[in-house]
């Protein structure tokens, strides 16, 4: 009965976090944006600077009619958002947030390996998406996310490899527990490699090439209304929520702080993933679009050399020391 | 090419977010009333008391937006034995706003200074009917005429102004030469006063 306690509650905590930390993120989107193109971004929803835009923009998404087209896949049409979405949440359960085993939703000893393949799973949803929709835009948003997915789950499975070659160990607190400082300058470049591949993969901007608006509408998500399209967007969110999450445990040292100790690692790891948030929030602004064939060659001929060097290097520190 | 690879990129993000750090341009209007420049063109009020009806302004209208409706009257004679003068009475002065086209042509023609430009623009109906705004709405307008403001530093003198300054020296001029003690007898002659 107190497993089944402590089950229910760990999945409720992993779920609220779920719920709110994209909100959260989607808000700072907002408003950060709007103050790099020098605008105020929402100001009224919910009376203070538009806190409750999202809440707003949630009620408004569950009034709009639910459209499914007529010669679409009916099944794998509706299928699709959940598909999207759920590995997230199912990622968000394995990410280690503070030392204790009561800060974790549930500890894998694969943890690595179940992050990755889960999270590779939600671009499936973008696939079936573009498939079903008997759209031609969908269908090329749909084949470019498979391209994309190709090109870049490769540097990020790479880099990944080198982090837990490093650590000795596939499971995500262990890699937090073997952290040192000075690993930070030693996995820097699977830092890197990491996070611009798993930006690819949430098709973030510079990496939207799967939904360019001006080129072929939303891509996979064109012929959406209503509620599967906000499950659309959530995953979008919840995708940076678990990307931040994945690089702070594996290269940013999770819970480990400058001081503070280890009761307060779990503020050490949101205040990482609250950067990175950031940053790619940032990085959203400030670059424009990547063209199809400069995605590629940024995958193939820079993250995939990079990320070998990585393996290399992490492989000869080991050996040497 | 940048001597530094990457160093566009980070331009790119310095730039991004020196703009996060400065002050945002969003003009929050029904929360702040815009600052809005002089000689603004909002709405059009009118000073009836300079009106004469000559109804130049409803004539030179583009859009024909001006309705003015106005009667005759006679006034008696001012003298014993004068002639009984006849003059014009506004009945009615409206603009259609909702045709107006706001040139200020009307404005510009109005050779007696009835119609003025005022800054409230805030003045939007749902019905299209009450855009047509009748003598006394008009005239509530002029109320938030605002004084012309100052001319610019070095800025030429108004054209009044310099009519009325030239006037008044050649009067002083006059004046002068007439009270000079008579020396010569060809004065009144060469006074100013023959030259005009």
């Amino acid at each position: 009965m107190n497993d089944a306690l402590d089950v229910a509650l760990r999945l409720i905590v992993v779920f609220a976090v779920f719920l709110v930390l994209p909100l959260v993120i989607g808000q700072t989107e907002h408003k950060v944006m709007a103050h790099m193109q020098g605008r105020l971004g929402p100001m009224y929803a919910g009376g203070f600077h538009g806190w409750a835009q999202l809440v707003a923009d949630g009620v408004k998404f569950a009034q709009k009619e639910d459209v499914v087209p007529a010669n679409a896949d009916r099944r794998v049409f509706q299928l699709a958002p959940a598909v999207a979405l759920l590995p997230y949440l199912l990622v968000l359960i394995v990410i280690p947030i503070g030392p204790s085993t009561s800060a974790v939703g549930q500890v894998i000893d694969a943890g690595i390996f179940f992050a990755l393949a889960v999270m590779a799973v939600g671009v499936l949803g973008s696939l079936m998406a573009g498939w079903a929709s008997a759209n031609k835009f969908s269908l090329l948003g749909g084949l470019r996310t498979a391209a994309q997915l190709l090109a870049y789950e490769l540097p990020m499975l790479l880099a990944a490899a080198s982090v837990a070659m490093a650590a000795g160990t596939v499971s995500l607190p262990g890699i937090v527990n073997a952290f040192e400082w000075w690993w930070l300058p030693w996995q820097i470049v699977g830092g890197l490699v990491f996070f611009v591949a798993g930006l690819a993969e949430l098709q973030r901007p510079p990496f939207d090439m799967p939904v360019a608006d001006s080129e072929i509408i939303f891509g996979a998500y064109t012929e959406y209304t209503g509620l599967r399209f906000a499950l659309f967007l959530l995953a979008e969110y919840a995708g940076i929520v678990v990307l931040c999450g994945l690089t702070t445990v594996l290269f940013l040292g999770g819970w480990h702080g400058p001081f503070g100790g280890e009761g307060l690692g779990w503020v050490w790891t949101l205040l990482k993933i609250a950067v990175l948030a950031f940053v790619v929030i940032w990085l959203r602004v400030s670059y424009p679009r990547l063209r199809e064939d400069q995605l590629q060659k940024l995958a193939w001929t820079t993250l995939v050399p990079l990320a070998l060097a990585q393996i290399a290097l992490t492989g000869v520190v080991k050996v040497v020391m | 090419m940048s001597p530094i690879p990457g160093s566009g990129l980070a331009k790119g993000l310095a730039v991004t977010l020196r703009t996060m750090t400065k002050k945002s341009h969003t003009a929050q209007y029904p929360d702040v009333q815009p600052e809005l420049p002089p000689r603004t063109r909002g709405v059009i009020g009118l000073f009836e008391e300079n009106c004469t009806v000559c109804m130049l302004c409803a004539r030179e209208c583009p859009d024909w937006c001006i309705y003015i409706d106005s009667h005759k009257e006679t006034v008696p004679a001012a003298a014993p034995g004068g002639r009984e003068r006849s003059r014009n009475v506004l009945d009615r002065f409206a603009i259609d706003f909702s045709l107006c086209m706001y040139c200020g042509i009307c404005i510009e023609v109005c050779p007696f200074d009835a119609l003025f430009w005022s800054p409230e623009f805030e003045y939007a109906e749902t019905d299209i009917h009450e855009l047509t705004h009748e003598r006394d709405k008009l005239r509530e307008w002029m109320w938030t005429v605002p004084a012309p403001p100052a001319l610019d530093p070095c800025a030429e003198e108004p054209k009044e102004l310099a009519a009325a300054r030239k006037a008044a020296e050649k009067l002083a001029a006059a004046q002068a030469e007439a009270e000079r003690p008579p020396t010569e007898e060809t004065s009144p002659e060469t006074s100013p006063g023959g030259e005009s």
